[in-house]
């Protein structure tokens, strides 16, 4: 009984070990879950960047779609433009929030790179990222057609990722 | 004596117009308050919630965009008469149980809050088995080892008896 005690110290050892080993490969740990997931998205009320005319939450539903927060400012928004031309052009409706940016820029972007887009907002002063908990761009969000967000990606959106969301996507009502 | 009281009186009027112009200083960002606790509770806000961003800094030390939208997000919803819960709150519906410091205690976390205690309790009841060991008395002989142990002496004394006859001769 008293041998035993001395080995308690190596058992913790293990087990702190192992916890460690466990989530030492883990990508995604700077990655938060989004406590939005199955709430509605919020309601809002702006002008599309491309029109000028006023879009609100109603124009999200209807079909399932995807939400995509982007900027000009973001490298990893450029990386994933072309991926997102592609999703477009399968028929997939994406919607844009231009996200703390300059209208002029975002809309030059856009003639330059393609729009995957049916219509963006302009976030300008981020007050509708910070109601959908955004922290950084981009950020894509899953809604269902009745404008209940599903899912979000922090990142990054291409076809290993979407390989992995697609059936999640296509599984929304 | 009573001009010592007007003086009081005008150092407490100072003191006031003074507050009313103060603002908390937070990341070099001015936030102008009326009420001087309000300034406290401000900064206290700012410190116990976290820029999900830069994950190991408060909304006061970070310079992301994002803890700069929270702050002031965080003064619009003070003038707006929320408590310090529902700030709190509100944040947390949006950006997870990650923007404050102070995790809630669910079962999820209660390894989180109990663990330490846990493992306190633990070694103490282990500290207590050990010094239970040490202290313990040796168990009293038999008859049979006293006997023995008798027998081991006397060949001991007839030993060196033996050596100290053969030293001298």
């Amino acid at each position: 009984m008293n041998r035993f005690i001395l080995f308690v110290p190596l058992v913790g050892f293990t087990i702190l070990a192992g916890l460690f080993f466990l989530t030492i490969d883990r990508k995604d740990k700077d990655v938060l879950p989004s406590p939005l997931v199955g709430q509605p998205f919020p309601e809002f009320e702006m002008v599309s960047l491309e029109t000028g005319e006023v879009v609100t939450r109603d124009d999200l539903l209807g079909k399932r779609a995807l939400v995509n927060v982007w900027a000009t400012w973001c490298p990893t928004c450029k990386a994933e433009h072309s991926f997102l031309n592609l999703l477009a052009a399968e028929g997939i409706r994406i919607y844009g929030i231009n996200y703390k940016d300059e209208e002029r820029k975002a809309i030059q972007w856009l003639a330059s790179y393609g729009n995957p887009y049916r219509w963006n907002l302009s976030d300008t002063n981020g007050q509708l990222g910070l109601e959908l908990g955004v922290y950084g761009a981009p950020e894509t969000f899953l809604l269902d057609s009745r404008g209940i967000i599903r899912g979000r990606h922090v990142g990054d959106l291409n076809a290993r990722v979407w390989s992995t969301l697609e059936p999640e996507f296509e599984s929304l009502p | 004596m009573m001009r010592y009281e007007y003086r009081h009186w005008l150092a407490g009027l100072l003191l006031l117009l003074g507050a009313v112009s103060a603002h908390a200083v937070v990341n070099g960002y001015k936030y102008p308050f009326d009420d001087p606790d309000d300034i406290a509770r401000f900064q206290h806000l700012a410190e116990e919630l976290r820029c999900p961003k830069c994950q190991n800094q408060n909304l006061a030390d970070s310079n992301a965009p994002v803890a700069g939208d929270m702050r002031d997000k965080v003064y619009e919803l003070m003038n707006n008469g929320q408590t310090d819960e529902q700030i709190i709150d509100y944040l947390v519906a949006r950006y997870g149980d990650f923007v404050h410091y102070k995790p809630p205690v669910r079962a999820e976390t209660y390894v989180l809050w109990f663990g330490p205690l846990l493992a306190f309790l633990l070694g103490l009841l282990i500290l207590r088995q050990m010094r239970r060991n040490q202290k313990a008395a040796p168990a009293p002989l038999t008859a049979e080892e006293r006997q023995q142990l008798e027998q081991l002496k006397a060949a001991v004394s007839a030993d060196s008896s033996n050596d100290q006859k053969a030293n001298n001769s």
